[in-house]
């Protein structure tokens, strides 16, 4: 199959691949670049654990071909922790014990980013429209909502 | 929540330090920062992906298998068959001497439920393997199928699985399980009311996030280290070792990280067939379910049927009940017998009632084969027990949680299983429910203790 190269900022670094044409960047990020960070639940868009984001924008990853993403800024939440501190959102999912099994954190951390990134200080209901695309089978959504709630009221104090 | 410490004070030593304490868990770093490595994170060069052919039919005998275009797809390393298969049959409750050995790893002669594996097709991408796996020949005569439970128990229904004989497991006691406790007829003929109710429920599927799968790697020194995410370690090194009629020091287990497994994830399904792939290839290889493979092939909680008869006093005391539950395996075993023998044990529920008839019977069908799910063999009963409950308490006109307490054991009640109570705390759980929901009983039930001489 013909190869077809690749080039995006991964988490603040260059990336270049060789990839077969029609890869998801699913697979490429986590086959190819070995950032597994992005979980593969369903790989048909029904689930979110694949969620990354894509120029500011929340993606499916399992829905998007990696040969799209040429020049794209990528975020995962493999990088989001900064020197070894972790993101508020991180922060508050750890003490909120919004994580059981852990397989659909990594796209929900994604896609409340989002949320919080345009909007800092969001109501309830706006977390759960956010997140709503996201699968969690532990059943933790409420302690979900809570964490990104402590995570917009914990970034607000630190601007303060 | 406040945690009420005044309970069986005497009893307990540790003064309950840890309990009612917030305390971090371990493995949340890891999940927090997407670095927790589930099985499909491993990944090997050369690794190979395992794909299945599968039933279309829920009943059929198998005439001839080609795979002979199936293995000059290109991309296409090894197709597997029933032969490959060094002891095909087997049963995951061998290793606790609960048989006979009943399931195919690869469909052999026969196939009985829609999603059965009839061959594997290894090759370098999912995609080859996939289109490969199309390329599977099966000539199949289709044969009637049975998909209910009581019709399956009737005579003439087609026979499911020909390792039993019957559509039913056969256990020492018989075609059912059975407890025996008191006079059950005795206690209907001095009831004041009866009540026959029945209760049905449909299989369940756990649908865990990350889907089944495993993934295996070939060593240099000849073992094979087997990445997966079974909830059940130890018995699938076992049923491994004794598929692939390889020693247990040839396997090493990597496991423990599972993401989501709801009782979903204890059968040995993938791996022994993922380990022979390896073998066979010297490749690595990873099988994982898609996630229609998941909803429709893994199995879901079990059907159950459950037929409840209770005699009643007009005090509130149960004197007489009789069940007969059919669980529904589907068409193997896996970890039915059990849950079936379970609910037999479990369907007086945590009351006292002096004279009890249960009969359980696990039941084959051409339906996906069921197995473990949270209390399986126990769920769906207390499900059915608290509503007859309930409808106990509607027909002498008393209160469902005073009727509860009547019947409650305590420390020291015999059940019918011939076990006795110890470290009951029914009662106790039902006065913080009846002030937590706000639901008063009468103050006699409120000085009630599980201590028989406490009240
Ligand atoms: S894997 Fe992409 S939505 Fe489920
Ligand atoms: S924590 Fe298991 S799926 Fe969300």
């Amino acid at each position: 199959m013909a190869k077809v190269p690749v080039q995006f900022t991964l988490n603040g670094s260059e990336k270049a691949e060789f990839i077969d044409s029609g890869t998801t960047l699913l697979h490429a990020l986590r086959d190819k670049i070995g950032d597994t960070s992005p979980k593969g639940g369903c790989h048909q868009g029904t689930c979110g654990a694949c969620s990354v984001i894509v120029d500011g924008e929340l993606r499916l990853s399992c829905l998007t071909l990696a040969e799209t993403c040429n020049g794209a800024v990528i975020r995962t939440t493999a990088g989001l922790a900064e020197g070894g501190v972790l993101h508020p959102l991180q922060r508050a999912f750890l003490d909120a014990f919004a994580t059981q099994c852990g397989f659909c954190t990594p796209g929900m951390i994604m896609a409340a980013k989002v949320l919080l990134d345009r909007t800092p200080s969001p109501s309830r209901e706006e977390v759960v429209e956010a997140l709503s695309g996201n699968i969690c089978r532990c059943t933790g959504y409420e302690p979900i909502i809570q964490a990104v709630l402590s995570a917009a009221r914990s970034n607000s104090q630190n601007v303060a | 929540m406040e945690l009420r410490k005044s309970y069986f004070a005497d009893q307990r030593k540790d003064g309950l330090n840890e309990i009612g304490q917030p305390r971090p868990r371990l493995d949340s770093p890891g999940h927090v920062t997407g670095k927790t490595a589930y099985f499909a994170d491993r990944n090997f060069p050369g690794m190979l992906h395992l794909k299945m052919v599968r039933s279309p039919h829920h009943h059929a005998r198998i005439r001839a298998i080609d795979t002979s275009e199936a293995e000059k797809h290109p991309g296409v390393v090894k197709v597997l068959t029933a032969k490959d298969v060094p002891h095909n049959v087997y049963t995951i409750l061998i290793l606790i001497q609960i048989g006979p050995e009943d399931e195919t790893v690869l469909a052999d002669g026969k196939v009985r439920w829609k999603g059965e594996a009839v061959v594997a097709v290894l090759a370098e991408t999912e995609r080859a393997a996939q289109e490969a796996a199309a390329k599977v020949k099966v000539d199949y005569e289709v044969l009637p199928a049975v998909f209910d439970m009581e019709e399956a128990l009737k005579p003439g229904a087609p026979l499911v699985n020909e390792y039993h004989g019957q559509n039913h497991y056969l256990y020492d006691s018989g075609e059912c399980r059975k407890v025996r406790f008191g006079d059950v007829e005795a206690g209907f003929a001095e009831a004041d009311h009866i009540l026959e109710q029945t209760y049905q429920s449909s299989p369940i599927e756990h649908a865990p996030t990350e889907t089944t799968g495993c993934v295996v790697a070939p060593e240099g020194n000849d073992r094979f280290t087997c990445y997966t995410n079974t909830q059940a370690m130890f018995f699938t090194l076992d049923n491994a070792s004794i598929i692939l009629q390889m020693p247990g020091s040839k396997l090493h287990f990597v496991g423990g990280t599972v993401g989501g497994g709801f009782g979903g994830k204890v059968d040995v399904i993938v791996e022994p067939i993922a380990i022979l792939g390896a073998k066979l290839t010297g490749r690595p290889v990873c099988f994982i379910y898609s996630r229609e493979e998941e909803m429709q092939i893994s199995s879901p909680r079990a059907a159950e049927k459950v037929v409840i008869k209770d005699g009643v006093m007009n005090d509130g005391r149960i004197v007489a009940r009789k069940v007969t539950g059919y669980t529904d395996a589907g068409a193997y075993s896996r970890h039915s017998p059990y849950g079936a023998q379970k609910g037999a044990a479990h369907y007086p529920g945590p009351y006292t009632i002096p004279n009890v008839w249960i009969d359980t019977y696990c039941v084959y069908t051409n339906r996906t084969p069921s197995s473990a799910m949270r209390g399986f063999g126990v769920t769906i009963g207390d499900f059915a027990l608290e509503v007859q409950m309930d409808k106990l308490a509607r027909l002498i006109g008393m209160d469902p949680l005073e009727f509860r307490f009547i019947n409650a054991y305590r420390d020291g009640d015999m059940k019918a299983h011939r076990q006795p109570t110890e470290g009951a705390a029914l009662i106790e759980c039902m006065q913080e429910a009846s002030r937590a929901a706000n639901w008063p009983v009468a103050e006699k039930f409120m000085a009630m203790s599980s201590y028989r001489k406490g009240g």
